[in-house]
């Protein structure tokens, strides 16, 4: 597997798969991540995985050198990780379901999604859920999954000017990607549904529930399973900041 | 023992040198935007480099010290001032408690960090007590500071204890401070500073900033190139944490490929379809797709910390080895204050 190293700034480093190796790129791009992660070197900072690219962040001052610059040494190093991470080495990536509650006050954006695509509501719905996913990187917001996978007749334009806030669990598409919001920020997306899962909660030990490489797929629900869902996801917070995790009521979006 | 918030300022945060290392989950680095300065206010208190200071941006807050402290003011001159009287910056200050503290509009540079003995000791989150009011987590509720909020300093707050070295200094300046206060204690401040850094806008001239090429420059066109490097850049007053947006000679591309979303760290200088560069900051998203055209060295990243709305930037060519060397010499220096610092005695 060729990989193209090259500098991002004077603490940092993208290295690139060279083309060909299609839709499967963000899977090896995961497990590249993970290998250099579990590596266990004191001069890697930070790893992200993306589509064709796996971006390095070092401490210059920390890579071994023997008289070289520190990127060349930090180039040479990765060279050799990244080669021994095998051809085939895709690791184990994860599979997860998550409910959706599709249309209504959930999705406002579904009826005129189905419209566009030439669809029913349902039909749209059962399109989305039946597809299988795969997340491609996560970005934009903490915890917010990008996704591939998407059937090309459900492909949407983004909205002309961003919603100011779209509420957090909320399921968008745009162009031929799909994606959860993690949190309530502003944004763009077509939305059709909501999952009451909390795609990001910073008092987990792994504070996003997806990383790229992971697969995804979706169930619809309706909203009174939807409703007890969010309250066991409530009590769960509940329990783990009587623990001592703080204020995690305070820092949830969606507190019910 | 805290620092009780009575105005919160414009924009002011807990920061420490940032949370790396969960780029992959999508939250930012974060940390101190100038880090030089917070890390040099932390080594005048006798803290570790990575304790947790206050930013203050642009507009200063006003605090109440409800403890004696040993306080260190670093990065933009925001006038600050304890009981109606100058505070000197750069050099550790005893602050008698039930001062007010009170910090106004920077007259040079943008952000000022102030360091307690002992850190400030909000709770951290995923390794860090820095703000990250995007994810909101860190800092007071993952937020900025609002009037009532209580600054917990000091080992009984959460921190750590405050050094040896912090509690002689606290003892020598608050002994000064009652011989010299007429009936109220008077605020001391060590004879001796840091070399405080020249911050200030740079004039008509700008604020020059090392830059070293980036991936994409070849897409722009030559004028765009030379504009980038010959022009100079007008700091936006939309420039925050995650990002210092400039107005000057529009960079247009030839070639209108688009990219696939990549890792981007701060210093990256991506430029949207306006043609208007963006020089990505602290807590810059972990991935981003628009051409990059440059990067700025490490070294200077605390010059474009201190760019306010209005300065002048300017960019000069370097080359990647040349920014890790000025960028290992920095550290360098920063290991001269730190033993400078310790063998100062009251």
């Amino acid at each position: 597997m060729g990989w193209t190293l090259t500098p991002l700034g004077d603490r940092a480093l993208v290295a690139e798969l060279q083309p060909g190796h299609g839709s499967e790129d963000w899977m090896r791009m995961a497990a590249a991540a993970d290998w250099l992660r579990q590596a266990g070197l004191a001069w890697i900072v930070d790893v992200i995985p993306a589509y064709s690219t796996v971006t390095v962040v070092y401490e210059p001052s920390a890579v071994g050198r023997d008289g070289q610059p520190a990127y060349s040494a930090a180039e040479r190093e990765i060279e050799r990780l990244l080669a021994a991470a095998g051809a085939d080495w895709t690791g184990e990536p994860k599979v997860i379901t998550i409910p959706v509650c599709y249309g209504g006050m959930c999705g406002p954006d579904l009826a005129d999604c189905a419209l566009r695509s030439g669809m029913s509501e349902a039909e749209f719905i059962l399109a989305h859920a039946e597809a299988f996913y795969r997340v491609a990187l996560v970005g934009f917001v903490p915890g917010f999954p990008y996704m591939a996978g998407l059937p090309p007749r459900l492909a949407q334009p983004r909205h002309g000017s961003p919603r100011p806030r779209v509420a957090a669990g909320s399921v968008g598409i745009a162009g031929e990607q799909t994606g959860v919001y993690p949190l309530a920020v502003p944004g763009g997306w077509q939305l059709i549904g909501r999952t009451p899962l909390r795609l990001f909660d910073a008092s987990r030990r792994e504070p996003a529930m997806l990383r790229a490489g992971d697969r995804v797929s979706f169930v619809p629900i309706d909203e009174e399973q939807y409703r007890r869902i969010e309250q066991e996801m409530a009590a769960a917070v509940c329990s783990s900041s009587a623990e001592g995790n703080g204020n995690a009521a305070e820092r949830g979006g969606d507190r019910v | 023992m805290s620092l009780l918030v009575i105005k919160p300022g414009l924009y002011s945060t807990v920061q420490d040198r940032g949370r790396p290392g969960h780029r992959a989950a999508g939250l930012s680095g974060g940390g101190a935007m100038d880090e030089y300065a917070l890390r040099v206010a932390n080594l005048l208190v006798g803290n570790d480099e990575s304790a947790a200071g206050l930013e203050l941006t642009l507009a200063g807050p006003t605090f109440k010290a409800e403890a004696d402290l040993l306080i260190a003011v670093t990065g933009a001159d925001m006038a600050p001032h304890a009981d109606g009287r100058e505070l000197a910056m750069w050099r550790p200050v005893y602050v008698p408690a039930g001062a007010t503290l009170t910090f106004g509009a920077a007259r040079a540079g943008c952000r000022a960090y102030v360091a307690v003995a002992g850190g400030i000791g909000t709770a951290p989150a995923l390794g860090s007590r820095s703000t990250d009011a995007r994810a909101g987590i860190g800092g007071i509720a993952g937020r900025p500071l609002r009037a009532g909020d209580a600054v917990p300093c000091g080992e009984a707050a959460g921190a750590v204890a405050p050094s040896a070295w912090a509690t002689a200094w606290l003892a020598a300046l608050a002994k000064r401070s009652a011989a010299e206060g007429d009936g109220r204690p008077a605020i001391a401040g060590a004879a001796w500073y840091a070399p405080p850094r020249a911050y200030g806008g740079g004039g008509a001239a700008g604020i020059e900033l090392r830059a070293m090429p980036g991936r994409e420059r070849g897409q722009f066109t030559q004028a765009a190139r030379d504009s980038f490097y010959g022009g100079r850049y007008r700091v936006a007053a939309a420039s925050d944490r995650m990002g210092v947006r400039l107005e000057g000679p529009p960079l247009h591309r030839i070639a209108g490929e688009e990219l696939l979303s990549h890792g981007i760290v701060p210093g990256v200088v991506q430029v949207p379809g306006s043609g208007q560069p963006i020089v990505l900051g602290a807590d810059c998203q972990t991935t981003g797709g628009y051409p990059k055209i440059a990067y700025i060295a490490s070294v200077d990243l605390p010059l474009l910390a201190q760019a306010k709305p209005g300065d002048y930037i300017r960019f000069r060519p370097i080359d990647l080895e040349e920014a890790q060397r000025l960028d290992h010499a920095r550290a360098m220096s920063l290991r001269t204050l730190v033993a400078a610092i310790r063998c100062k005695r009251p």
